[in-house]
């Protein structure tokens, strides 16, 4: 069908070359190494210029933000021995942004630490650097994150899309090539956290789609090679430990890596080939905290702070958007709904694992990983509203396959629901350009053609889309320009949180129904295949 | 054939492409709205508060601020239309006395805006051009991605800031009226120009004989009523501009104003062009005669400066001043305005206009390099027509581009400015090369002279995409090489292996080579003017 389609495309394409209204003809001609050459300069364009505007916290004493913590963090690791990073001592006051990241970002810190400290050595001095905020420390903290951006999220983009779209001489529309390039490099709501907001999620990010990539590579190649899988999934367990937001893929994971150990000849020892691996990796970067039962345990109720309730700020999941009926937080004890919150969860992501461990596949996998991560950042205990950056890379990833107007939507409930954490940085102009900017790009010639591409009902998803928009549209504005009655100080906030949570919650519905309907189309393709 | 049968939707899908680039663009514009300003962004407050505050007799006579109104009294009623709205904005902002140095975010966002939504104006001009133009689609969106997407111009009016866009936009306008073979429009939108910046004259000479001999050489009686309509035309747009400070009697103070002969023959950084090599030149053979013994004296004036009394700048050469500058100018343009006396096409009005600004750039008095704009932007439009012409825009627009560069010296701009460029340079370089290579066959007429190379494709088109139609050659390479050892020399080496010493070095060295490029330019400009039939 595919192959038919492309057939008929190709000749008209020449015949219209001269007057083809794809204004994309022009730049995309010379592979995806130059497409992705020309995007990603783009990309770190735009990065660069929210960098210039104001960040978490920005000139707001005496707790300061994300930027704060941040750079906090670099002033504990690279003045501080390692064993008291996480410890609550005269050196390191645990209440003022102590470290509550896995030791992977630790390291990170100490890393980007290392090269502030060469630079600008009174911006990681110990205790004296508190609310250090100078024009050079601060273009130096960017620097860091572009960077980072630069040296792992874009290669693992590159990576990825080599292994998608099977290589520089691919057969796909190469501007189709270049927009999916584009659509996963100029994610705005990445761009923004990160470089408005401060952060180094793109580390994090990029890390988990390395991985991801190994094993999208292998899975096809599985039946050839019988042992490729154990080193892939070294990779795959050591970006659970950068953070533990990453935990959010795990289910995916391992029903892929499980349900693929499974078809092997010999399944136990496959399994626990496996396990010693992930306990290996572990053990490898939790090192310096593994010679006492105290310190470990030290490390990890910093990393799960349950205390701090199911939820802080307002936030588009399950449990934030439904307590405007019922008060969750009245109603249950920290305790138990640690426990409800876990048990939702499960029962979400269940779904999509247990698929995968029937019938592993690559599209499959990505669907589990988008799958898994909604279920936890709709369904577990304490998500900030950056945790939607997990879902969206897999839904960034899977653009090809998703119906168009399904991830523009997506994308710009994200935007959404970031919008008041981003209006509190004062990053509402580049909040509206990014906004603008991602609009644009679905409109984009490929973007276009991919809308029309998927639509059964036009005049149906067109209406939807076009009351999304308005809706969005009057939240802005009311967010910007009304003060909220004093009975309700949050009135607009839970307004906006509730429109985005509705609409996540259809695209996981809808996102796992494509995923069990993939199997469905594997099998049935596989009888065709037989059938031949 | 294909733009005859569908006309109606190919303009459709022409203006939503064009909105396309234009919103991409405008995105990162206003991504840029908190980065460096210069001096100008003052300028420009000041001139706000000006005009708003005071009569329009004191308009050229407040000095209140260093700042000086300096433009045609055009700009400042541009300026008082846009006070209006400044006043809800912030009232502080127009205020002539406490706004000074006034630099609240609202005066930030408002300005910046108030630049972005006057590049609308350039958005129609590009938009007139591709509407009535006979280039394919291809060439169409190259003129977009080169006009609308330009570094230049996001470094200068976003950044730096200043009100090019616009300007350039009625400049584009005029172009396209004149290619549609309405003169007399493109003569009143050219008047029109003039009195928003005096700066467009230096292309007077070419409007004046263009027009005269294309749009009045018809005849004794059609022909003297149709230069008394454009005279008719121009007085009144200069009525309409000057007018009302004749009625003052200050028509004296205002040129005094416009023209600040006083300042020097070259901006504070030199504009990389001709007189460059003529100051180091003199430098040169001072060095050289000292050496050989002879006593010559130390000028004491500085290039930069202006004319002190009699004591000139240079040790040997002649002293030069602005006439000496202003006749050079029309001898460089005058090969130009023979061709266009002989030969009046309205498809060559935009190659004219812009070796005109070319001229100008390369022989005028106190030339910013800013002005570079002025033919970077009209030479888009000729771009595309052959791959000579491609060939020589490349190199001429990163060069342009990247003489800017020390107008942003702060370190937070430094990976904006290379991105900027870096972005333009893949864009014209992938642009270039899908336009030479699959239609290639069909532009074996344009560009005759590669009859060659052409045969050889019409063989073998496939080999021909393989190798890649557009290349800049060996020398071009090279020179782009240098290009790239000038920045890592002024940006990372200097600094590091001499210290504080010689400062101006870098900055020299910039000018000095991109003058190379400039002056090439002209001269294949030139010869190309000539040779065209």
């Amino acid at each position: 069908m595919e192959k038919v389609r492309k057939k008929v495309q190709k000749p008209k394409r020449e015949t219209e070359s001269n007057n083809h209204n794809d204004v994309s003809c022009l730049f995309f001609q010379k592979g995806i190494m130059g497409s992705f050459l020309l995007i990603s300069i783009f990309g770190l364009l735009l990065r660069v210029s929210v960098s210039l505007h104001s960040y978490s916290g920005a000139g707001s004493p005496p707790k300061f933000g994300d930027f704060e913590a941040q750079r906090h963090w670099m002033e504990i690791t690279t003045n501080l021995p390692i064993k008291d990073w996480y410890s609550n001592t005269t050196n390191n006051d645990l209440s003022y942004w102590g470290l509550d990241y896995p030791p992977l970002t630790a390291y990170q810190s100490y890393f980007h630490g290392r090269i502030l400290k060469y630079f600008d050595p009174n911006s990681v001095s110990l205790f004296t650097s508190r609310g250090h905020e100078t024009h050079f420390g601060k273009l130096l903290m960017r620097w860091t994150v572009l960077s980072s951006d630069l040296l792992i999220f874009f290669p693992a983009v590159l990576y990825f899309v080599f292994v998608y779209h099977g290589g520089n001489r691919s057969s796909g529309d190469k501007s189709d090539v270049a927009w999916h390039i584009a659509v996963i490099l100029i994610n705005p709501c990445l761009i923004l956290i990160d470089h408005g907001h401060f952060q180094y999620n793109c580390i994090s990010l990029g890390l988990t789609l390395g991985p991801s990539v190994s094993v999208l590579k292998t899975s096809d190649l599985s039946s050839l090679i019988p042992y490729a899988h154990i080193p892939k999934s070294l990779n795959a367990v050591s970006i659970l430990i950068v953070r533990m937001m990453s935990a959010y893929y795990a289910p995916a994971f391992f029903g892929h890596l499980f349900g693929s150990c499974l078809r092997r000849k010999n399944p136990p020892l496959e399994v626990l080939k496996l396990g010693l691996a992930v306990i290996g990796t572990f053990a490898i970067v939790w090192w310096p905290y593994l010679h006492s039962r105290d310190a470990f345990f030290g490390v990890l109720s910093r990393l799960a702070p349950f205390e701090r309730g199911i939820y802080e700020d307002y936030v588009a999941n399950f449990w934030c958007s439904t307590s405007i009926l019922i008060k969750w937080k009245r109603l249950f004890t920290t305790h138990s709904l640690r426990f409800v919150s876990l048990v939702a969860t499960t029962l979400t992501f269940l779904p999509s694992m247990i698929q995968q461990i029937l019938a592993p596949s690559s599209k499959g996998f990505l669907y589990g990983l988008l799958n898994s991560s909604f279920a936890f950042y709709l369904f577990s205990f304490q998500v900030h509203e950056k945790s939607i950056l997990l879902p969206l890379l897999p839904a960034t990833l899977l653009a090809m396959e998703l119906p168009g107007v399904h991830s523009m939507l997506l994308m710009l409930c994200a935007l959404l629901s970031m919008f008041p954490l981003l209006c509190r940085d004062k990053l509402v102009v580049p909040y509206m350009a990014l906004y603008a900017c991602s609009i644009l790009l679905y409109l984009a010639p490929s973007g276009r053609r991919h809308i029309k591409k998927h639509l059964p009902r036009p005049m149906i998803t067109f209406s939807i889309v076009m009351i999304h928009f308005v809706c969005s549209l009057i939240f802005h504005i009311i967010y910007l320009a009304i003060c909220p009655p004093k009975k309700f100080p949050y009135l607009f906030e839970a307004m906006i949180m509730n429109f985005c949570f509705s609409h996540l919650l259809g695209f996981t519905v809808y996102t796992n129904a494509k995923q069990w309907m993939l199997s469905r189309q594997f099998t049935s393709g596989d009888k065709e295949k037989k059938r031949d | 054939m294909e733009d005859q049968r569908k006309p109606e939707k190919d303009k459709t899908s022409t203006t939503s492409n064009l909105l396309w680039f234009f919103g991409i663009s405008t995105c990162v514009k206003l991504l840029l709205i908190p980065s460096y300003h210069s001096t100008d962004f003052e300028v420009h407050r000041n001139w706000l508060a000006i005009t708003r505050s005071l009569p329009l007799d004191q308009w050229y006579i407040d000095k209140t601020s260093p700042w000086t109104l300096d433009y045609p009294p055009f700009f400042a009623y541009f300026e008082c239309i846009l006070s209006f709205f400044a006043h809800f904005v912030d009232p502080k902002m127009v205020d002539l006395e406490k706004g000074l140095n006034y630099k609240a975010e609202s005066v930030v966002l408002f300005q910046r805006l108030s630049v972005i939504v006057c590049d609308l104006v350039l958005l129609y001009g590009v938009y007139r051009l591709s509407k009535n133009f006979s280039m394919g689609f291809k060439e169409r969106v190259l003129m977009w991605v080169l006009v609308v997407w330009s570094p230049g111009l996001v470094i200068v009016d976003h950044m730096h800031f200043q009100y090019n866009g616009f300007l350039l936009g009625l400049l584009m306008m005029s172009i396209s009226y004149l290619m549609e073979g309405r003169d007399l429009m493109g003569g009143f939108i050219f008047a029109v120009l003039l009195c928003f910046k005096h700066l467009f004259a230096v292309a007077a000479p070419v409007y004046f004989v263009y027009l005269l001999r294309h749009y009045c050489w018809k005849g004794f009686v059609k022909g003297f009523g149709r230069i008394s309509v454009l005279g008719a035309v121009v007085v009144a747009v200069f009525t309409a501009a000057y007018g009302p400070f004749v009625y003052h009697g200050q028509m004296q103070q205002v040129i005094s104003r416009m023209f600040p002969f006083g300042r020097g023959l070259c901006h504070a950084y030199w504009a990389p062009n001709f007189w460059v090599f003529y100051i180091i030149l003199d430098k040169g053979l001072a060095f050289i005669l000292r050496k050989l013994g002879v006593d010559i004296p130390v000028p004491t004036a500085s290039f930069t400066g202006g004319l002190v009394g009699d004591s000139s700048p240079f040790a040997i050469l002649p002293q030069v001043n602005p006439l000496t500058t202003f006749i050079m100018v029309l001898l460089a343009l005058f090969p130009c305005l023979i061709k266009i006396w002989k030969n009046p096409q309205p498809q060559s009005a935009a190659r004219w206009i812009a070796y005109a600004y070319m001229c100008g750039f390369l022989f005028g008095w106190h030339v910013h390099e800013k002005a570079s704009l002025h033919f970077v932007i009209p030479l888009a439009i000729v771009a595309g027509n052959s791959l000579e012409d491609a060939r020589h825009y490349f190199l001429l627009s990163i060069v342009s581009c990247y003489s800017l560069f020390p107008l942003l010296y702060e370190a937070q701009e430094y990976p904006i400015k290379v991105l900027l460029l870096l972005l333009h340079s893949f864009l014209m370089w992938h642009s270039f090369s899908a336009l030479f290579t699959k239609d290639a066959t069909a532009r074996a007429v344009v560009s005759a002279k590669k009859t060659d190379r052409q045969v050889g494709l019409k063989g073998s088109s496939s080999d021909f995409v393989e190798k890649g139609g557009f290349h800049v050659g060996w020398i071009g390479r090279c020179y782009l090489f240098g290009l790239l050892v000038v920045e890592i020399w002024g940006q990372f080496l200097h600094p590091y292996l001499l210290g504080d010493k010689l400062p101006f070095v870098p900055l020299l060295l910039i000018s000095i080579y991109c003058a190379l490029e400039i002056m090439y330019s002209w001269i294949w400009q030139l010869r190309q003017i000539m040779v065209s039939t």
